[in-house]
């Protein structure tokens, strides 16, 4: 019988806790301001309460939790990138989502699955065998492998892809792994909220007060605080805030979409990308197959999505699995993409004394959240950059030494 | 899209290139304003003039656009007075 079902049927009241507290009013002051309550800008907080005993601080969200690409990423995490300073960030990031669920108490669907990145062409298969090489040195787990290993891990897959780009190889990661992206806002607000830290949604950040080359506050459209230190976490819309504080940066902000189809029984254990069919795909807990492909080829700020989108992703899709033509599309959406020139983040201090930049997420910040949230949450903590992100601050444009990771970067651009 | 000279085509047919940025002297600016010119971008929502090519004419024009309605205000040949 399920009893707990019927109590909370009679329930007057809605017995599950919440996630995390409502607060009627803005404190004042707080010791460090967050703008963005995505994964990235919980996960700093939460670090910065549980690791570095900073409880007095707000995290300012626009809209709702998770509410931006938080939301609406397609939730691969891997670590197999190209440069040395990529694969030591993400491989730790790795390293923390597997404890995550644990640390949580909360399930985060993590699931390792295995991730394949499709060669078709021989300057691809060199790509990956290169990719393969920098990923072991630092021993991280990938390797070059044939097609007869992609059939093996996924028989219904057309290995000739209609014919005009058949699989040569891949590059293969056993860690690489999916994960419920609106459970790892939540696992990180509750966490953040239990330990002291106000969470504020519905709440606008209208300005940043600066005076003598130092932050001193935030003005908000519920009141203004006043804060030495202000964590920009809002990548998607980064280039609004930086503005404020008369900052520039080479980000510039193009649409990515995606869409599921309806559930169906499981069949594709790994995750699967393409780079010359611009496609990735993995099946979701729910069995729905969970699908991207390039971004949006000019610059938005919207999150709309379009028919074009959903036909050429389709079509591609088609060309490696000719059994879904009769499968139907659930659901479509976008996010908006923060992309540096270098595909690599930016992220610690900047000119301004108290302004921390956590942006420049492109394609790439979903299984980034627990590792920039804790060198996030170190960097603010200590005004040091965290040896983990130095190769992705913001000077590097200006020093001519970029972090190049267009190569490992799974989406078409 | 409009092409200043062809007209009403569909998007499909053109290829955004990026805000029109005006470039320092490569001769006589400093590093620094060099790499601002070659990395920084104006990156937040607006009304932008942007270069886009018509590919099936190979005509390269201003399109202005915002950027947060996508909406094209205005297209026309580099160096036109602009008819709004």
């Amino acid at each position: 019988m399920p009893f707990r079902l019927l109590r909370f049927a009679g329930a007057s009241r809605y017995p599950e806790g919440r996630m995390f507290r409502a607060h009627e009013t803005l404190r004042p002051a707080y010791d460090v301001v967050v703008i963005g309550a995505g994964g990235h800008g919980l996960a700093a907080a939460y670090y910065l309460a549980r690791d570095h005993g900073i409880k007095n601080i707000a995290v300012l969200e626009k809209g709702y939790i998770g509410g931006g690409n938080t939301g609406r990423n397609t939730t691969i995490i891997r670590s197999n990138y190209l440069t040395p300073e990529g694969v030591a960030f993400y491989d730790e990031s790795v390293r923390l989502w597997k404890d995550l669920a644990a640390d949580f108490d909360l399930n985060l669907f993590y699931s390792t699955r295995g991730h394949f990145t499709l060669a078709h062409t021989d300057s691809a298969v060199r790509t990956m065998r290169w990719r393969a090489e920098v990923n072991k040195h630092l021993g991280v787990d990938s390797e070059l492998v044939g097609p007869e290993d992609v059939e093996k891990a996924c028989p219904q897959i057309d290995l000739s892809c209609g014919g005009h780009a058949p699989i040569l190889g891949a590059l293969y990661h056993a860690p690489g792994a999916i994960a419920r992206h609106d459970a790892v806002a939540w696992g990180y607000g509750r966490g953040a909220d239990r330990r002291g830290v106000e969470i504020h949604q519905k709440t606008e950040v209208l300005g940043i007060d600066v005076r003598d080359g130092r932050v001193t506050g935030v003005r908000t459209s519920r009141g203004n605080i006043s804060t030495p230190k202000v964590l920009c976490a809002v990548a998607g819309s980064t280039p609004r805030i930086t503005n404020m504080v008369d900052i520039r940066t080479p980000i510039y902000i193009h649409p990515l979409q995606a869409m599921v189809t309806e559930p169906m029984k499981p069949w594709l254990d790994p995750i699967l990308v393409s780079g010359s069919l611009h496609i990735y795909v993995s099946q979701s807990a729910r069995g729905e197959l969970v699908m991207g492909a390039s971004l949006d080829p000019y610059e938005l700020h919207s999150t709309r999505s379009t028919l074009d989108f959903v036909e050429g992703l389709a079509a591609h899709m088609l060309d490696m699995f000719p059994f879904l033509s009769h499968a139907k599309i659930n659901r479509q959406w976008a996010g908006m993409a923060d992309m540096t020139p270098d595909f690599a983040p930016i992220m610690g201090k900047t000119p301004l004394e108290g302004f921390y930049l956590d942006s420049g997420w492109g394609t790439w910040g979903f299984k980034a959240t627990p590792v920039s949230g804790k060198t996030m949450a170190y960097t603010v903590a200590n005004d040091r950059d965290h040896p983990l992100i130095e190769g992705f601050r913001l000077s590097r444009f200006a020093e001519y030494e970029l972090t190049g990771e267009k190569g490992a970067a799974s989406v078409g651009h | 899209m409009r092409c200043p000279i062809n007209g009403l085509r569909p998007v499909s047919e053109f290829q955004y290139a990026g805000e029109i940025r005006p470039m320092p002297d490569p001769d006589t600016c400093s590093d620094a304003q060099w790499a601002d010119y070659v990395f920084n971008r104006n990156g937040a929502p607006g009304t932008k003039k942007e270069w886009w090519l018509h590919i099936a004419s190979g005509i390269w024009f201003v399109a202005e656009r915002d950027t947060a309605a996508d909406k094209v205000l205005n297209t026309y040949l580099y160096g036109e007075v602009p008819q709004s």
